[in-house]
């Protein structure tokens, strides 16, 4: 049966007045069906607003019988892509303990431990176990692997191919494309390594090249200097 | 898990039936009103409808303290409807003594269900008489602090007494099920909400900024005419709602509330060194769980710093004893976030020889390594692990909120306590959060006195392979690589590196001295001087 998809104007629409729900009238337990539509929205979408979802967690405390797992456990995958940012941790501060030691939930919490402990490999080990869960959010694999560029990207001027391998779980032919994009569009550059491998000279920012940092320790800002304005005239 | 200081209040507390006892020993008679009280409540009903905010604010602080001191140490003050024709049946006066009546029951006595479930109807009548702006008077700061303060205390408190199932008896539950809507989470928060908006104080403060308004010049106080009740209350609000944020693990969010406040200047907020102290308590805790180690760092060195030049003026006041406990809290607080993010240069003098005086052993623990190399080394590391483990559960413990469960018992299910269920979860996660923190201090020991290391060299040192070894160095730039309010990402390491293929080079950030705010300071001050001095020649010349 015909069914339309509903155009994307109409879903920007519902959007734009979940976020003025959260803004206005957040301590409500009427707005609690439009928070988990929202959530489902972002998958969808690939968008993501943490007041919201924190708005939704929250009245899930206030009426634990209305908990929905599996809309809790999209909000936990969108987190862990919202890396490096503490957002996981935020949405387990208003998950019941119980409800932690149940699965899904167990099995997030081991995925965000490895990450937030430089454990790739052993993340993505364990994330092929799990398809199911993390299938369900489009741009999960791509936004992890954001992340384990920014931390390699903080740690390494030059990193070894087989530890950048491993920690965007992409080998062989697919990187090669990979960092040929990078050295495209990013500014990547390739060279030997010590031990005769590859090696990826990553661009240089502040956090890798102490050098670049601005000294801003004896900036002062400009309303302390109009301080004695008076005095100088 | 250590035992937890001072979480439960004395267990009488929350026991309803040993409360309402308690009152009936002493011989209490609502009815009886002592000539002090009677012209108490006249006095001070007059000088509210005089608008007189300092003599409010002397009766107040001063008058009612004193007599509750000397007649109604152990009792509750005389019911209001003893007094309410001493005072033209006022209904906001009334209102205004039955919020003071209920603090004081609270304070020194236990409260019964039956006077909880009343003290919420109060506040709900107290509020609405103020959100519908019919209320014309000027309160003094200090009052209207408290009023909020108590309304987030007595709402917390509820929540910890309702947690208790397991002695409640049947004439409880029944109350309990009854008035199911007293000290409700929605009610609280609407309420706070409310007060918020329809003060508009948001605006306010926003316009304060660009001068078309004048709030925190005149400290909240309404100099044409007007009422100060509302916008004050509003203000305050958004602290109260920081807090009850806190208490739900809501820390995000918490801030959010608080942000129209700028803590980098003085305010309203810090015009009550209550509000001074909850607004900066809170904030620092939840920068604390936000892992925003500095932003910590940096308000608890001034609040402390602050406490300790002033606490000798707040010695007679009734907050003293509750002044000094957030303080030994906050300290706590403070050690925490340097044994996360040792940045030393951030702390003022006096407050690091406070530190050191109360918590350096403690501290020494939480970074203690063993580099020595001999013996079982990895047993050794592992025992003080679980010490620092250990000394990290005690100090949260003792400094953290009040955490509440929000939602109601099911009543039908077998009764148990789960008061302690939020506190759990929460420390829970805070030591998640220290065993990841763990592994950076072989890493910190080592990188503080090498300038360049191999990888194979210092997994060597550390008794752990190379691969480990990388995963260390990682976890190192990601916990001390934190993303701020606006995203962005800033580092707060002390020890910096970078790693070159195999090769890790040590960055060490030297102390920046900042001449510019020193200038600026000693041509202030050089003013000063040179202005008292010409004021004496002028004198001197008569």
């Amino acid at each position: 049966m015909g069914r339309e998809i509903e155009p994307q104007k109409s879903q920007q629409q519902v959007s734009y007045t979940v976020e003025q729900l959260v803004a206005v009238n957040p301590y409500n337990p009427d707005i609690l069906p439009d928070l988990e539509n929202y959530v489902n929205e972002q998958v969808a979408s690939q968008t993501y607003s943490l007041d919201a979802n924190l708005c939704l967690l929250r009245l899930y405390q206030f009426e634990p019988e209305r908990l929905s797992t599996q809309i809790v456990a999209r909000i936990l995958v969108k987190a862990l892509m919202a890396m490096p940012a503490p957002d996981f941790s935020l949405c387990l501060f208003l998950i019941p303990e119980r409800v932690q030691m149940e699965q899904p939930f167990k099995t997030l919490i081991v995925l965000s431990h490895y990450l937030e402990t430089g454990g790739f490999r052993l993340f993505w080990d364990e994330a092929a176990k799990s398809r199911h869960i993390v299938d369900a959010v489009p741009g999960f694999e791509q936004a992890i692997q954001a992340y384990a560029v920014h931390v390699l990207s903080l740690t390494y001027q030059k990193v070894p191919r087989s530890v950048l391998a491993e920690a965007i779980n992409i080998e062989g032919l697919s990187l090669d494309k990979f960092l040929e994009q990078r050295v495209a569009d990013r500014g990547w550059v390739i060279e030997k390594g010590q031990g005769g491998g590859q090696v990826i000279a990553l661009p240089k920012t502040e956090f890798n090249h102490p050098e670049l940092k601005k000294n801003s320790g004896d900036a002062v800002p400009l309303d302390h200097v109009t301080r004695i304005f008076p005095i100088l005239s | 898990m250590a035992a937890n200081y001072e979480y439960e209040e004395a267990s009488g507390h929350y026991d309803d039936q040993a409360a309402a006892l308690r009152q009936q020993e002493v011989g209490y008679d609502p009815n009886f009103v002592p000539d002090s009280v009677k012209s108490f409540v006249v006095h001070l009903y007059r000088h509210i409808r005089e608008k007189n905010v300092y003599e409010i604010h002397q009766m107040y602080e001063t008058s009612f303290q004193t007599l509750s001191e000397r007649l109604f140490k152990d009792t509750p003050w005389p019911s209001v409807d003893a007094v309410a024709h001493y005072v033209d049946n006022d209904h906001v006066f009334c209102l205004l003594y039955r919020e003071m009546w209920f603090r004081h029951l609270y304070a020194r006595l236990s409260p019964t269900l039956k006077q909880r479930i009343d003290s919420w109807d109060n506040y709900c009548s107290l509020f609405q008489v103020v959100l519908h702006g019919v209320v014309n008077m000027q309160l003094p700061n200090q009052w209207l602090w408290d009023m909020v303060d108590e309304f987030v205390y007595q709402f917390q408190s509820f929540c910890q007494y309702r947690a208790k199932m397991k002695n409640k008896t049947e004439q409880e539950i029944a109350l309990l099920r009854q008035f199911d809507q007293a000290w409700n989470v929605y009610g609280v928060l609407n309420f706070l909400q409310a007060l918020v908006e329809k003060s508009a104080i948001i605006q306010i403060l926003e316009q304060e900024k660009q001068g078309l308004e004048q709030f925190t010049a005149t400290d909240g106080y309404d100099y044409s005419g007007g009422s100060n009740v509302l916008k004050v209350l509003g203000y305050f609000s958004m602290i109260g709602l920081l807090r009850v944020h806190c208490l739900l693990g809501d820390y995000h969010t918490g801030l959010k509330c608080l942000q129209p406040i700028d803590i980098s200047q003085q305010g309203v907020y810090t015009s009550v060194i209550g509000s001074h102290i909850a607004t900066i308590y809170h904030y620092g805790f939840a920068s604390l769980m936000l892992r925003r180690y500095v932003d910590g760092i940096r308000e608890f060195n001034k609040i402390l710093l602050y406490i300790y030049k002033t606490k000798q003026y707040h010695q007679k006041s009734p907050q003293y004893e509750q002044i000094l406990k957030k303080n030994e809290q906050m300290y706590a607080l403070l050690a925490i976030c340097l044994s996360f993010c040792p940045q030393m240069k951030l702390v003022d003098e006096a407050v690091n020889a406070q530190l050191r005086e109360k918590y350096g052993e403690k501290m020494g623990k939480l970074q203690r390594y063993d580099d020595e190399g001999y013996g079982d080394k990895l047993s050794r590391r592992q025992r003080y692990a679980d010490e620092a483990f250990g000394i990290y559960d005690e100090l949260f413990s003792y400094a953290c909120p009040k955490f509440i469960t929000p939602s109601a018992p099911s009543f039908d299910e077998p009764l148990v306590n789960y008061n302690q269920d939020a506190y759990r979860l929460q420390l829970k996660l805070f030591l998640s959060e220290v065993r990841q923190q763990e592994l950076l201090v072989g890493a910190r020991t080592f990188l503080k006195v090498y300038s360049t290391i191999s990888l194979g060299k210092l997994a060597n040192y550390l008794d752990v392979d190379e691969s480990t070894l990388r995963m260390t160095l990682m976890t190192y730039k990601h916990k001390t690589h934190a993303v701020d309010s606006d995203g962005k990402i800033i580092s707060n390491a002390d020890v910096d590196f970078y790693i070159d293929d195999d090769m890790i080079r040590v960055v060490n950030s030297k102390p920046v001295k900042r001449y510019g705010d020193f200038f600026l300071r000693q041509i202030v001050k050089l003013e000063g001087v040179i202005n008292d001095v010409d004021r004496i020649k002028v004198e001197s010349a008569n």
